[in-house]
């Protein structure tokens, strides 16, 4: 006979947490999509309706459109600068990683923002510089289009991509190019016909990754595609949810992105899986700088023209804008002021506590995380329990499930009674804290795993309890991997606009939902200036996160 | 008084048994190793015995008390024994000092005792002078040292030894099989050690049990071991050999391309271990009846040579046989490939075991 084991209890537990977190909130948006909303009968109405008119159809298209193209411009950027990066003696490396950091943790919708700034029709700063020189009487760029959203969205993407692939570079041998050379081939050749296809896996597994990311994507959209009179899946999806709210026709119009996302995402993962090659090779081998003589400085140059597109530009415009009283007047001595900011945060009815709202809901998402995933993941790890695998699996789930998809799930299974959670601060970090659950629970079983057991085993046999070991000596040894696992959730959960969006109240806006009510409004200097607060905020948590757990802590992939 | 006792002790891992049916009983204060290839179930066992893994039948006991069973099992932390692991697991948060007062504190022992029982045992694997440093500015050898001084200063039941030293390199390997030892003579532990390095059994046991695929081979002190070896698996892990496989008719053995006189050997099939340094070169078959008399001659031919420094290392093939016999001889004895010898086999030093499974 077994003796009964108090973990039982904690397996049971956390597994009622993830049928909260995870499976309701899913299993509602299907069974939601399914039912007549009136008499809870079986219907594919929903579907009808949602997929009824010829815009509904045309903003699907749109959004597989744009995301095709906003991976193939991303392919464009991040292939070259990878490689320069990693495997040549391109100069600047660490300002060309770092500035690539920055556009990384730039949440898009700024960059928008910015965007919106620069090449605005005609007022845009770089439409103002163009008629200038020209004398033309039309600016040149307009980022109100197709093609303006796809370059702002592939600008904010492409960090990814490039983290993804220059990782990949960094595990292939210099023997492998070596090889090669010694037979007589040359160091473009040798990277065409063997560096690239060595990490092509990995390429177009990150560009399947930008693909997902971009198609559901809702900040940029919402603030160039609206304005721009085209609709995208994300966008239509807000427009079912403005009154008169139809929550079932969202639900039957975001399984489609559900399916797309779940089944790209398995060919990822088997596309990863027979990467083979490049991780076994990777360990130990030298790997050799490529000299490129003066293409280096063309690299460079691309590289830095790249940059200055998603970082150095944007950052400029928004911050004049910031602290300006018009932004169309430019930098001058007498436009200079701190009132946006005294504005936002001592007049504004709600844009203060939005600030606060999003550092609170961040952080208790992450502390919530952390803790759930780091159980789980110990569990998993040390075998503890039959049947754990079940619960990190559950924990990874997310991952296919696009925020605004989550959102539509978490609005059916929780705003109606009894729950009645609709627009409370504990909806939101519920659902912050499912939506970023595959991060940290990444991140948690990591950490575990690189600790010996046999470290917790010395403690036990020494007569210490396992409640002991994981106190004296396994907390201390993951005190650097909790950290960064926290900052790993707290940074994209501080910004998050597409699971707040169809959940928040009154009370409970967010920065990034404040931005777009501003946005609305038509108020560039004090939108900027929230934005730049927001951008501040992120570079001082990234900064502590490089003080405290290591330069690479935001770039190792999970 | 701790007598270890393990009784029919099995493991299955799925359908295969990585442990099967071991019997074994350590007396109080014995040093026993657990010896064999990688997968034979020697590190199951001492973790069986530690506490971390359940055994699917048979028992565990500590002088009489029985700690694990496939109904019930005591936690390692309440069975009074230690291990020292194969990564030393030192735990990189704590000084020197604090990992091996570790043990001590948790027995809520005074802090002046802690400590003078630690600095005491710190000089006794001469590491006192290190005591605050942190394991990561330790080399490998001085981080082994803590895991023995964190492992003993508790005065175990029972030491547990899982392949210590394996992370060495081998110079400081040679020196820390000797310390174990030393550290052994001195506190008298019960002390089960695991090892697939025959040298470093054979340096520390009272006792070695030799493992092959879950059971044991055989257990027997080095010395027997080495020349009385029971099984084919035992001759031939332990140590060099070259196998005869005869047949006997009664009056004489037949062995490939050669026969000896049966000297009491009953007719059936007879096998026989020898060593290489038991065969002896000779330029001609030898008048000095004292010392080779009785041996078994045979002439052959020399195949192949390699000198090693100590000794030189001859593949001599008999004439008429297919078999190559590995012989040691002096460093001073310089034969040529091709050369044509007599071989003298002394089969009292030759240990009779089972035919190999084909001719059985």
């Amino acid at each position: 006979m077994r003796r009964f084991d108090p973990l039982t209890i904690v397996w049971v537990l956390l597994a009622a947490i993830l049928a909260f977190l995870v499976i309701n909130p899913m299993l509602r948006l299907v069974l939601s999509s399914l039912q007549a909303v009136d008499t809870g009968d079986w219907t594919l109405a929903n579907y009808a309706i949602a997929y009824g008119r010829p815009r509904y159809i045309q903003a699907l298209w749109n959004t597989l459109m744009l995301g095709v193209c906003v991976t193939a411009l991303c392919l464009v950027l991040a292939v070259p600068m990878a490689w320069a990066v990693s495997r040549t003696d391109m100069p600047a490396k660490g300002a060309i990683k770092l500035l690539t950091l920055a556009a990384f943790v730039t949440p898009p919708y700024l960059g928008a923002i910015g965007w919106i700034l620069l090449a605005g029709p005609n007022a845009g700063w770089l439409n103002q510089a163009w008629m200038g020189l020209t004398g033309s009487g039309e600016g040149l760029f307009n980022i109100y289009s197709f093609a303006g959203l796809t370059f702002i969205i592939a600008l904010y993407s492409f960090p990814y991509l490039f983290i993804f692939i220059s990782s990949a570079l960094d595990t292939v041998s210099s023997e492998m190019e070596d090889a090669a050379n010694v037979l007589g081939c040359g160091t473009l050749r040798t990277m065409v016909r063997i560096t690239l296809p060595l990490v092509l896996p990995a390429i177009l597994g990150g560009a399947i990754i930008t693909f997902l990311e971009a198609i559901a994507l809702f900040g940029s959209p919402a603030l160039i595609a609206i304005p721009a009179r085209f609709n995208v899946v994300t966008t239509q999806l807000l427009q079912f949810f403005s009154p008169p709210v139809r929550a079932e026709v969202a639900a039957a119009y975001a399984v489609p992105l559900l399916l797309i996302t779940l089944c790209l995402f398995g060919l990822q993962r088997r596309i990863l899986r027979r990467r083979g090659f490049v991780s076994m090779t990777g360990k130990g081998g030298e790997r050799r700088i490529i000299e490129l003589g003066p293409w280096r400085w063309v690299l460079l140059g691309y590289s830095a023209f790249v940059l200055s597109l998603c970082v150095l530009l944007p950052y400029a415009a928004l911050s004049q804008a910031a602290l300006a009283k018009a932004w169309g007047r430019g930098w001058h001595l007498d436009n200079l002021t701190l009132d946006n900011f005294a504005y936002l945060l001592f007049r504004h009815e709600t844009a203060g506590q939005s600030v606060l709202n999003s550092f609170y809901y961040a952080g208790a998402a992450a502390c919530i995380g952390i803790v759930l995933t780091l159980s789980i993941a110990y569990i998993v790890s040390r075998r503890l329990l039959p049947g754990a695998n079940v619960l990190g699996f559950l924990c990874m789930a997310p991952i296919v499930v696009p925020g605004i998809v989550l959102a539509v799930g978490f609005y059916a299974a929780y705003a109606p009674p009894p729950f009645a959670l609709y627009g409370t601060a504990t909806l939101l970090i519920l659902a912050f804290t499912t939506r970023f659950l595959p991060v940290g629970y990444a991140q948690a079983s990591a950490a575990i795993r690189g600790i010996n057991p046999e470290m917790e085993e010395a403690v036990r046999i020494l007569g210490g309890g396992r409640i002991v070991a994981i106190r004296r000596v396994l907390a201390p040894l993951m005190r650097r991997g909790m950290i960064g696992a926290w900052l790993l959730v707290f940074i994209p959960a501080s910004r998050e606009l597409s699971t707040a969006l169809f959940l928040y109240g009154p009370k409970t806006r967010t920065m990034s939902v404040m931005l777009l009510d501003l946005s609305e409004e038509g108020n560039f200097e004090r939108l900027a200036a929230l934005g730049f607060m927001l951008l501040i905020a992120t570079m001082v948590i990234v900064a502590i996160g490089f003080r405290f757990v290591g330069r690479d802590f935001m770039q190792r992939r999970t | 008084m701790s007598r270890l006792q393990l009784h029919n002790l099995g493991r299955m891992f799925g359908v295969v048994p990585a442990v099967d049916n071991v019997s074994l009983t350590l007396t109080d204060g014995e040093f026993v190793s657990l010896l064999g290839p990688s997968g034979c179930g020697k590190t199951t066992t001492l973790r069986m015995i530690a506490g971390f893994i359940k055994p699917s039948s048979g028992t565990i006991s500590v002088s009489g008390t029985t700690i694990s069973s496939p109904e019930r099992m005591v936690a390692p932390e309440h069975r009074g024994m230690s291990m020292i692991f194969q990564s030393y697991a030192i735990w990189p948060n704590m000084t020197v000092a604090e990992n091996v007062a570790f043990g001590l504190t948790l027995r809520k022992m005074p802090s002046s005792e802690v400590r003078a029982r630690t600095e005491k045992m710190l000089s006794v694997v001469r590491l006192a002078h290190l005591k605050d440093r942190y394991p990561s500015e330790l080399s490998g050898g001085q981080q082994q040292r803590v895991a023995l001084a964190r492992a003993i200063v508790i005065e175990p039941a029972v030491l547990l030894l899982d392949e210590p030293l394996s992370n060495l390199d081998a110079n400081l390997r040679e020196e820390m099989r000797s310390e174990i030892r030393r550290l052994h003579d001195e506190f008298k532990i019960t002390t089960v050690y695991v090892t697939h390095d025959q040298s470093e059994a054979m340096v520390t046991s009272d006792r070695i049990v030799v493992m092959n695929q879950g059971r044991i081979e055989q257990v027997a002190d080095p010395v027997s071991l080495y020349t009385k070896p029971q099984t084919r698996f035992v001759a031939g892990f332990i140590g060099r050999t070259n196998f005869l496989d005869g047949l006997s008719d009664g009056t004489h053995i037949r062995f490939d391309g050669f026969s000896v006189p049966a000297d009491g050997v009953k007719a059936g099939p007879a096998s026989f271990s020898v060593r290489p340094q038991s065969i002896s070169i000779h330029a001609a078959r030898s008048a000095d009846e004292g010392r080779h008399g009785d041996a078994w001659w045979v002439q052959a031919v020399v195949a192949e040579r390699a000198y090693l420094g100590e000794y030189w290392d001859y593949g001599i093939t008999p004439v008429l046989s297919g078999q190559m016999l590995r012989v040691t001889a002096p460093p001073a004895t310089s034969l040529s490939a091709g050369q044509t010898v007599w071989l003298a086999i002394d089969h009292r030093q030759a240990a009779r075991v089972p035919a190999p499974e084909a001719c059985a």
